[in-house]
């Protein structure tokens, strides 16, 4: 017998698979159970939100972004109230800036369960899971409670939020955060300590802070590689400059370090919910300029003026002077940022979307390369994507 | 004609009446293990597991195979078609020939053979076969690697686990089920082999490719692994043979550590309860570790799961052989 010509193998992993977090689909060369090189393939999800927006108005554009990365939806929501409110110079009540506060941190801990739970899954602990759906489930009734809708809220609305607190929620929530801990105590005994957990993630998928920011990474994933670099605390919106709270940072930026750093970031988004519960002020709960801020029903029944307003608003909606911005926040994923240009009109002339998740999944192959099958797994669960927002 | 059904005909149905006598209640055992594994895991999770079907959700295994049976089994176009059906047929088979040597009371045993051991050894190395038949039949990349890793998992751990149970053969002088329980009435050999027994225990959790060695049908990454391509009743087969296996390998550890039929004391309440009675308790509390197993532990990757069957476990056993031998020799304690 001659040589025998050895080539490696191609497995093509998704975009229906169990450990691929939505549609993603992976072309992989491997060599037996090794992994030499990965492809990721994106657009399986595309439904040209960045398009459609342009031909709805600001306020129909807002529940799309609930649909990008449907784990963290009200902090898209956010980004893009913030761009449009910097756009027509609005300023936020106090009350209203809290709320938004407390609700994104909430949202951040639904988003960081799901990630750390789903991670524990793809290696294979399946208990933690349920435990912490659980819980996503009373945040989600906490979603439902403010805007009706448990997951999709469209709650954040340019100049301030929907509507004021239904009595009860802060006090259901302070309550919830007294319980919450422990539940991340049982996790954590399931995981943190597990050698077979530590197997799986230590050294695994390790990026230096240096290529981090070559590939563009933000939130965890940079934080978890050493680097304290939060949109909280270097750029501060809202209220978050009055929030006391620390930026988790990890040392080797492996797998195992960016699952530490948010299961810390859930503990410091607690603290924030609790200064929120604190200080909440009393007051409204948005602008009152009747030109974006729809009046109240009351009004409309005595006043014509108000019942005026909310016709144009409902039809043609509000006008944002022309101009160009970019309005980022800290999502649970990383920046998630939105640039914005105003033509004059009630709807935006380009709206382009930054998704975090875009970025870290560009570095898959990097990540991966001579990892073997089953790590690769493990990374894509530390990446933290979501193709709601990857493909948009 | 006397003759013919005297020499012929009454041992056939004998035979058969005994092999039924297995079958049966080892089919209803995998029905309440299923449902029992669904029920305990629901509730380490807080839910509650099957529920729907019958009381407590106790008829649900029968609604599962009853829906298994009435599904198309899907043939894949590229699949070698006669290997294809074989395998799920192998796996079976084999769980359920190994019970004829396993004796669950005094004399409460289809064949009394002297080399019992080794034939349960024989029959769960062949239970490889089923698995990379499936593997290579199947021709899915996903299948493909579950049967690799599958294939080199068992060979690993049948190693070390070929040399816990030389271990306990030097300290009993014999092959015979029947008689290894015998020798356990003073003590049970997990006390004075109690490393050999945990060895054991993982050994059987890696045999049967269960948590948290379940590479071979690792959900994450390879979908179902080797099953990934069957269907209906060719899956039913590999499900039950699965579940068949795991209670015959907690049977062995059973048999080999824990005095099998024997109650843990020979002194009043203990010796009230018959033998099989004490195997089935015994049998059922090693299942409920699997299933525990299940439920609290990550999964092992390939090369690490490797590395502890290799590196770990074998010079362990190894040494542990060596040991016994030598003490037994030493205090001439040799049977």
């Amino acid at each position: 017998m001659g040589e025998v010509q050895i080539s490696n193998y191609t497995m093509n992993l998704g975009p229906q698979h169990p450990a691929a977090h939505g549609v993603l689909r992976l072309v992989m060369e491997m060599d037996g159970e090794v992994v030499e090189r990965a492809d990721p393939h994106v657009g399986l999800l595309h439904r040209g939100t960045e398009k459609l927006i342009e031909h709805k108005t600001y306020l129909q554009s807002i529940p799309y972004f609930d649909r990008l990365d449907y784990v963290s939806m009200m902090c898209q929501e956010h980004s893009f109230v913030l761009a449009a409110e910097k756009l027509l110079g609005l300023e936020v009540p106090q009350r209203g800036q809290y709320i938004r506060v407390m609700f994104s941190e909430l949202t951040r801990i639904m988003n960081h369960l799901m990630n750390i739970l789903t991670q524990a899954m793809d290696v294979g602990a399946m208990t933690p899971m349920l435990w912490g759906f659980e819980q996503r489930e009373i945040l989600m009734e906490f979603y439902e409670r403010v805007s009706g809708a448990r997951m999709h809220a469209a709650y954040f609305r340019v100049g301030g939020v929907h509507r004021d607190l239904p009595a009860g929620l802060l006090e259901d929530i302070s309550d919830w955060c007294e319980t919450f801990p422990k539940i991340i105590e049982d996790i954590e005994t399931m995981l943190t300590e597990n050698r077979i957990f530590k197997q799986r993630n230590v050294d695994i998928g390790v990026i230096s802070v240096e290529d981090a920011m070559d590939w563009g990474f933000s939130g965890v994933m940079i934080r978890g590689s050493g680097a304290a670099w939060d949109l909280r605390k270097s750029q501060p919106y809202e209220v978050y400059d009055k929030m006391d709270f620390d930026i988790p940072v990890g040392k080797h930026g492996d797998c195992y370090d960016r699952y530490v750093c948010r299961i810390e970031e859930m503990y410091q988004s607690l603290r924030m919910i609790k200064q929120c519960i604190a200080e909440m002020p009393e007051g409204p709960v948005s602008a009152t300029e009747h030109k974006v801020v729809p009046p109240s029903r009351a009004a409309m029944k005595s006043s014509m003026e108000a019942l005026i307003h909310h016709f144009k608003l409902y039809t043609e909606g509000f006008s944002v002077p022309a101009g160009e911005v970019y309005a980022a926040v800290e999502a649970p994923k990383g920046e998630f940022g939105v640039h914005l240009i105003a033509d004059g009109s009630s709807k935006p002339y380009r709206c382009k979307i930054k998704s975090p998740a875009y970025s870290h999944l560009q570095a898959f192959d990097f990540l991966t390369k001579g990892h073997m099958l089953a790590d690769s797994v493990a990374i894509i669960g530390t990446l933290d994507i979501v193709f709601g927002e990857i493909d948009r | 004609m006397v003759e013919l059904w005297n020499i012929y005909i009454w041992p056939l149905i004998w035979i058969l009446a005994k092999i039924l006598l297995i079958v049966i209640p080892l089919f209803l055992a995998v029905a309440y293990l299923v449902w029992s594994e669904r029920k305990v895991i629901g509730l380490m999770q807080q839910r509650m597991g099957p529920n729907v079907v019958g009381p407590w959700g106790i008829w649900q295994s029968f609604a599962d195979v009853l829906k298994l049976l009435l599904k198309e089994t899907i043939l894949p176009t590229g699949a070698n078609k006669i290997v294809f059906l074989i395998a799920p047929m192998l796996t079976f088979v084999l769980a359920f020939v190994a019970w004829a040597v396993i004796p669950v009371g005094e004399g409460w045993v289809l064949a009394n053979i002297n080399v019992g051991i080794m034939y349960l050894f024989a029959i769960s190395s062949l239970g490889v076969y089923g698995i990379v038949m499936a593997g290579w039949a199947s021709n899915s990349r996903y299948s493909f690697l579950g049967a690799m890793r599958s294939a080199a998992q068992m060979v690993s751990y049948e190693i070390s686990m070929g040399l816990v149970i030389v271990t306990v053969l030097m300290c009993v002088g014999s092959l015979n089920l029947t008689d290894i329980v015998e020798a356990q009435r003073t003590v049970w050999y997990v006390v004075p082999l109690l490393p050999m027994a945990v060895v054991f225990f993982i050994s059987t959790l890696a045999e049967t490719n269960r948590h948290p060695f379940d590479l071979p049908e690792a959900e994450a990454e390879l979908v179902a692994g080797y099953q990934t391509e069957y269907s209906a009743m060719s899956f039913a087969l590999f499900f039950v043979g699965e579940y068949a296996n795991m209670i015959m390998m907690s049977s062995m550890t059973v048999i080999l550590f824990l005095g099998g039929w024997l109650p843990p004391m020979d002194i009043a309440p203990f010796n009230w309860l018959p033998g099989p009675l004490w195997f089935g308790i015994k049998v059922a509390a090693i299942l409920f570790i699997f299933i525990w197993a299940r439920a609290a532990f990550p999964r092992y990757r390939y090369d690490q799961l490797m590395r502890l069957g290799w590196k770990v476990f074998l010079p362990m056993s190894l040494l542990w052989v060596v040991g016994t031998a030598g003490v037994l020799v030493a205090f001439d304690l040799a049977p």
